[in-house]
């Protein structure tokens, strides 16, 4: 069973966030970020070659030229590949864990997996950032040591950044999941 | 709790049979590892999973059937597998079916002590996660935070969730010893079954590893011998030893060939990668030592080196001799005190004289002495570095007298002014309680200590500057050195095997897993792929550093500052086990 449905992110672009339903112990939660805006790009490209220019009728050496070119394109790669995430995906299974991956622009895909044993719980904290109070979502881990301590506390959508809405969808399916879990887990 | 069945892929195209494996009662999985087909005899498959519990201890059982309807009349085949389940007893009986053309499997697990009227789990509370063996077998898995009290190797496999998996997997290698070309009692299906893999080059490398180790931890046993008999304790050599790095360097790679060569079996998975990653180091160091030296010695480049040398020693000194003429003059425009700057200035000039008539005096024997010198570049390149920052420190021998000089002398200054000027106020220092004390001083003590402070406080720019630059020019000897120490460090640490390992093969080097969702339709259980997760190479290096020579800073930047201003002299690049000035 899948359901798209459309929010917006702390600095207003539009985001959309996909739930699939794959079984009653198994859910998939999927947000899609802004895509790389041809404005910014643009912006970027003309403002790097146009000092590049500068300094070439400066020094008068052509290198100057290709070696803006180089960079630009050394610079977009690496920003496509170690810095734009395209997609934020979470998915949790009843019983196992919980499982998010970052899909980045250029294909490179980033998996965390962390098991059911050790999330203690799901939820949505408040945090100051800059002159905003924004709320995120994240998954407190059990401290091994203490039973009832927190050991870490792991942010999920970090680079997507959705609204309270969105998270608040997200939120009330994972604590079904989450409740029956701890139902099950419970009893012997 | 959901049941979970970690499937092997590799068994999903077997024929139907028994589910052999281990059930794992905490997480409620089932950890399949191979499939027995028939025909079987009870008796000999109860034997073989006794001996496979004895040799690996693991808990391995039947676990349930599995069918494989190839053909439509196959009905019953489905009633045959049902009445096993009273032959081999296991709680709960899992029984998995995959019908012929059909993606989707169904999965039913009953529990025999649980009445069906009480809601025994149904179909869809069962989860199938399909699992590469070889991979799974073959990868090791690094916790992300290792606990202080973790004991690593228990009797019993880990219960730590999925690491229980790979550690079931790992165990049960006994299991899958056989493949199907063997004549044995009980045919089994797991991922060596097409037949057990092997390399002719590597079980030649094992057979022949056992004489070459110990012919070479004889022979590095005679060099370790030699380099620390009585010979080399004597005063003059054991300083020079201590002093030079290529000593130091020298001897943690025979610490690291001794290490490697040693008959001892490496106990656990880390001392193995340990010992790979020194080895390649080794092997990558000489190689390039070696391409240095086809370099140096083609062309007649050493020559060409020997004749810039005194050249370059030359200019270095006349540089610092005109440095020397600037500070006697005004320097900067500011004023020196006459007297005292000639006595300084004087002094290091005859001292560049007498520096400059050594080396004129040591340049016919320069070529001779690279040449030999270059020749250990076979050693490694390690060795050769090591072999140029000594040379650097050898002819920058006056720089670094000079600093002594003006360090001391402006060092005997500050203590004088400090003590003097406590002195000036009526106070002292008391030795016994380490603080100032008030003293009561007579007129002549004043007299004398007021006058004496005077002459140290206009005497002190003088002093100042030539500690100023001397300690300059000493610091860029040292960050040379320093620059060369580090690319030193980083051929002698860096873990190339691993990060060979974690490109060529990254299942080897798991940081975890993670699982995808396969093609699912409502009604029939969950099917998930659970695949390996790379160690990321930072944590790759990081795991796997090899310890270097410990040729690290040992002063914060504070503890430096501190040391240059009241003259107190500095050794940044001290080696481990020296002991502390």
């Amino acid at each position: 069973m899948e359901a798209e449905q459309s929010f917006s992110d702390i600095c207003g672009g539009r985001l959309a966030l996909q739930c699939r339903y794959y079984s009653p112990s198994c859910r998939e939660f999927c947000v899609s970020c802004p895509r790389l805006s041809l404005r910014s790009l643009t912006a970027v490209t003309c403002t790097v070659w146009l000092a590049a220019y500068g300094l070439f009728t400066l020094c008068e050496n052509s290198m100057i030229l290709s070696a803006a070119i180089f960079i630009t394109l050394l610079g977009l790669l690496g920003y496509l590949h170690f810095v734009k995430i395209d997609q934020e995906t979470l998915l949790i299974i009843d019983s196992l864990g919980i499982q998010m991956t970052s899909s980045y622009a250029s294909g490179k895909e980033s998996t965390t997996f962390i098991e059911m044993g050790k999330v203690k719980d799901l939820v949505i904290n408040e945090a100051i950032y800059m002159q905003k109070v924004i709320y995120y979502l994240c998954i407190l881990l059990k401290d091994p040591v203490e039973p009832h301590g927190i050991s870490q506390v792991v942010p999920v959508f970090q680079s997507a950044k959705p609204r309270l809405d969105c998270l608040i969808e997200v939120y009330r399916s994972c604590q079904e999941i989450l409740a029956h879990q701890k139902a099950t887990s419970a009893s012997p | 709790m959901v049941l979970k069945a970690f499937f092997p892929t590799c068994c999903a195209s077997a024929d139907s049979g028994l589910l052999v494996g281990r059930w794992v009662p905490e997480q409620s999985s089932a950890v399949v590892l191979a499939v027995v087909h028939f025909p079987f005899i009870p008796i000999q498959v109860k034997e073989l999973l006794a001996q496979v519990q004895q040799a690996s201890r693991v808990g391995v059982a039947v676990l349930g059937t599995w069918c494989h309807r190839r053909q439509e009349s196959e009905e019953s085949l489905g009633h045959f597998l049902e009445g096993l389940g009273a032959i081999f007893s296991h709680e709960p009986w899992l029984q998995l079916c995959r019908e012929r053309g059909s993606k989707f499997w169904s999965c039913k697990a009953t529990h025999r002590q649980v009445p069906a009227s009480l809601g025994a789990p149904g179909q869809d509370q069962v989860m199938l996660i399909f699992y590469d063996q070889r991979k799974v077998l073959l990868s090791q898995l690094h916790p992300p935070a290792a606990l202080p009290d973790h004991q690593a190797g228990d009797a019993t496999a880990s219960a730590g969730g999925l690491a229980a998996v790979f550690d079931t997997v790992a165990r049960s290698e006994v299991l899958f010893r056989s493949d199907q070309f063997d004549e044995g009692p009980v045919r089994l299906s797991h991922w060596q079954s097409e037949g057990v893999e092997a390399s002719i080059l590597v079980e030649l490398a094992k057979q022949a590893s056992g004489p070459i180790c110990l012919l070479l931890a004889c022979l590095l046993s005679l060099i370790s011998a030699a380099s620390t008999s009585r010979v080399f304790k004597l005063w003059p050599l054991s300083f020079i030893w201590s002093k030079l790095s290529t000593c130091e360097q020298l001897r943690h790679r025979l610490g690291q060939l001794t290490l490697i060569f040693s008959t001892q079996k490496a106990e656990n998975p880390a001392q193995l990668m340990r010992k790979a990653n020194m080895l390649v180091s080794v092997f990558l160091d000489v190689a390039l030592g070696l391409a240095l030296l086809s370099w140096l010695h083609g062309k007649d480049r050493i020559g060409q080196l020997a004749d810039a040398l005194v050249p370059v020693a030359d200019h270095v000194a006349e540089e610092l001799q005109h440095l020397l003429q600037w500070l006697m003059g005004a320097p900067a425009g500011l004023k020196m005190n006459r007297a005292l700057d000639q006595v300084l200035g004087r002094f290091f000039l005859y001292h560049i004289h007498l520096w400059i008539s050594y080396i004129h005096l040591m340049s016919p024997f320069i070529e001779r002495i690279l040449w030999h010198l270059g020749l250990s570049a076979c050693l490694g390149l390690t060795v050769a570095l090591s072999i140029l920052s000594d040379i650097i420190a050898l002819l920058t021998f006056h720089i670094y007298c000079f600093y002594v000089y003006g360090a001391r002398l402006y060092c005997m200054k500050i203590c004088g002014l400090s003590s003097l000027w406590r002195l000036f106020r009526g106070k002292k220092w008391n030795v016994l309680r380490q603080r100032v004390d008030s003293c009561s001083y007579d007129l002549d003590q004043l007299f004398i200590g007021t006058l004496l402070f005077t002459i140290l406080v206009f005497l002190l720019p003088t002093t100042a500057l030539y500690y100023l630059v001397f300690t300059l020019l000493r610091l860029l000897v040292v960050t040379v050195q320093g620059l060369i120490h580090l690319l030193v460090d980083l051929v002698n640490s860096l873990p190339l095997y691993s990060l060979g390992l974690r490109l060529c093969r990254p299942y080897r080097l798991a940081a975890g897993v993670k699982f995808r969702v396969l093609e699912h339709e409502a009604g029939r259980p969950l099917r998930l792929l659970m695949q390996i997760n790379p160690l990321p190479y930072s944590r790759v290096v990081h795991t796997y550093r090899l310890p270097s020579c410990g040729c690290h800073p040992k002063h914060s930047w504070g503890s430096l500052c501190r040391k240059l201003f009241f003259g107190e002299l500095i050794y940044p690049w001290r080696q481990r086990g020296d002991k502390q000035d």
